[in-house]
């Protein structure tokens, strides 16, 4: 392991200085997000970003760079946040042992699906991950001894942070939103190692052509497994971000709405970009924020503001403005 | 080199009730280029796929180096040394030229590595160079490969195929499509390829294939017709009946 690939993601760096500026993607997000709680309306929006950002970004994996599209990814995102809460809550972790505890059996759980939906393809595929997840779901509901049912996940709380001799009153706002923010840098540098990676090419040879990737020599299946548990894993984090968030764990955020949320944020944000999930999040959250307050029926400008980028800003918010300033087409 | 590099015993491939492949017995030697040659339908891509781990045979057996290829995934017959490309071109189309090489590369020594950085595997970078310069696209390596001409993205796919460094080189109708000018460029790079390694083709164009190859085997309805130097299939009745009847000059 050497140092945050954003000092040395010079796979493939544009001439421009802008294109180079942007090679340091890791650090450059890192900043946006620092001073993103003053530049949107709220505190409480700017959270929100930061955790709908790092599941989007965990699925852009599957679904941007791979081309995988899974309607399932909310499993990965409930399951973060219930076993972050269960552990807590019942068992008496303490926080930071309760985040890596809980990425790893989401990563578990991403596997189990994960065998059983990759030997399909296409729509098979998304059907199968759409049914999983709402099996999880179905648990989850069902299993309200442990999770709290219908009711969501309560009775536990981190109220102050203490790591290496430092301690941290969470329940101020501000230290909330940077420490949350430090998971946050931790995904994205992640997700960097994995894009700048050789595996970060083989998942983009299989979206671009699987039968030829499968004759250079690779074994799709298995790629496309890993890549599944990769996926759930930093989405699983941004789950165990929530929970720590809200002290509590509400069901629906294992609902397939979740998932087809996900799947809309990316697209808005724009699949296939680095910090195109957050400009994603931050976008559909706005909507939601903004048109709310008008009108009960949001969903139905959301939709329509969604069907609308589909037609013709296929690449998403990020993706074009990329584009347009001519430094996002060689990129992984 | 010599001696023999490939052995096909008795290959059958029945899709259903289609007989597609029956009684096939042919064994390649080491550095030649041999070409398949046969009419519509005679079974070539299907024995082109089952050579290569895309189909696997009904019946029969296949030898590679003395190994026995049957039960083998299709994914690792490139790792045996038997690498190919396609009839309808089959490359990535959104990745740079010089990355669809360095990918098929990669293939070969690191898959699932997450902690590297790829830019730095600088001898993948330059096998993927020398195989961009062999086939002459060296100069369009940052393009998208979807910006190649037709021929140029037919050169790219034997640059994929060849930067394995295979044994057996399985090209399949590497000209189909192309004009009169690129032909004439693919020819000569498979001049130089096959001087190099043996190189198995499948092809339509029958001047070209009499010409450029020193060992010819014809198929017809899925068996073996004819086998041998280019001078002895011209001259054998049963391939000129079914085959170069039709159009001395076909292609």
């Amino acid at each position: 392991m050497t140092s945050p690939s954003g000092g040395e993601a010079v796979a493939k760096s544009t001439s421009s200085g802008l294109g180079r500026l942007l090679d340091q993607r890791v650090l450059l997000s890192i900043a946006v997000l620092a001073v993103l709680p003053w530049l949107l309306p709220s505190q409480a929006l700017a959270v929100n970003v930061l955790i709908y950002g790092v599941v989007v970004m965990g699925y852009n994996l599957l679904f941007g760079y791979t081309g995988l599209l899974s309607f399932g990814q909310a499993a990965f995102f409930g399951a973060g946040a219930y076993f972050t809460g269960i552990a807590i809550g019942r068992y008496g972790v303490p926080w930071f042992a309760a985040v890596p505890i809980a990425v790893l059996l989401s990563t578990g759980l991403a596997a189990a699906i994960g065998i059983v939906s990759t030997r399909t393809r296409g729509i098979y595929f998304s059907m199968v991950t759409l049914a999983l997840a709402q099996l999880v779901y179905y648990v989850a509901l069902q299993a309200s001894s442990f999770t709290g049912g219908e009711n969501g996940l309560r009775g536990f709380t981190v109220d102050r942070v203490s790591l290496f001799g430092l301690s941290v009153n969470f329940l101020d706002p501000v230290n909330k939103y940077y420490v949350l923010m430090a998971f946050a840098a931790l995904a994205m540098w992640f997700q960097s190692r994995i894009l700048n990676s050789p595996f970060g090419a083989v998942i983009e040879a299989i979206r671009e052509n699987e039968q030829r990737a499968r004759a250079c020599g690779y074994d799709v299946e298995r790629s496309k497994l890993i890549v599944f548990m990769l996926s759930g894993a930093i989405s699983s984090l941004g789950g165990c971000m929530l929970a720590l968030h809200l002290s509590i764990v509400p069901l629906d955020i294992l609902h397939y709405q979740t998932s087809g949320m996900i799947v809309m944020m990316v697209l808005l944000g724009g699949a296939r970009s680095f910090f195109g999930p957050f400009v994603g999040a931050a976008a559909f959250l706005i909507l939601e924020d903004v048109i709310s307050v008008w009108t009960p029926h949001w969903q139905l400008f959301v939709g329509a503001i969604f069907v609308l980028f589909v037609l013709f800003l296929p690449k998403g918010i990020w993706g074009t403005l990329l584009d347009t300033l001519g430094v996002g087409k060689a990129r992984p | 080199m010599s001696g023999e590099l490939l052995r096909a015993e008795g290959i059958g491939k029945h899709f259903g009730g289609f007989v597609a492949l029956e009684g096939i017995t042919v064994s390649f030697a080491a550095g030649q280029l041999t070409s398949i040659i046969g009419p519509n339908g005679a079974g070539k891509s299907t024995f082109f796929n089952i050579l290569s781990g895309a189909l696997t045979p009904t019946s029969g057996k296949l030898h590679f180096r003395g190994r026995e290829l049957n039960g083998l995934p299709q994914h690792r017959f490139v790792h045996q040394g038997i690498s190919r490309s396609y009839q309808i071109t089959n490359i990535f189309p959104d990745l740079s030229v010089h990355e669809n090489v360095r990918v098929a590369a990669q293939a070969l020594t690191v898959s699932y590595d997450i902690w590297r950085n790829r830019a730095r595997l600088t001898e993948l970078n330059a096998r993927a160079d020398v195989a961009l310069d062999a086939v002459g696209l060296l100069g369009r390596r940052a393009e998208l490969a979807k910006f190649l001409s037709h021929g140029q993205q037919r050169a790219l796919e034997i640059a994929i195929a060849l930067v394995s460094e295979p044994e057996l080189l399985l090209l399949d109708e590497p000209t189909a499509g192309m004009g009169p000018e690129e032909t004439k460029d693919m020819v000569a790079l498979l001049e130089r390829l096959a001087e190099k390694r043996t190189v198995l083709l499948v092809e339509h164009k029958m001047k070209m294939v009499l010409g450029l190859s020193k060992r010819v085997v014809v198929l017809h309805h899925g068996r073996l017709l004819a086998d041998g130097a280019p001078d002895e299939i011209r001259s054998n009745p049963e391939v000129r009946r079914v085959y170069l009847g039709q159009s001395e000059g076909y292609g």
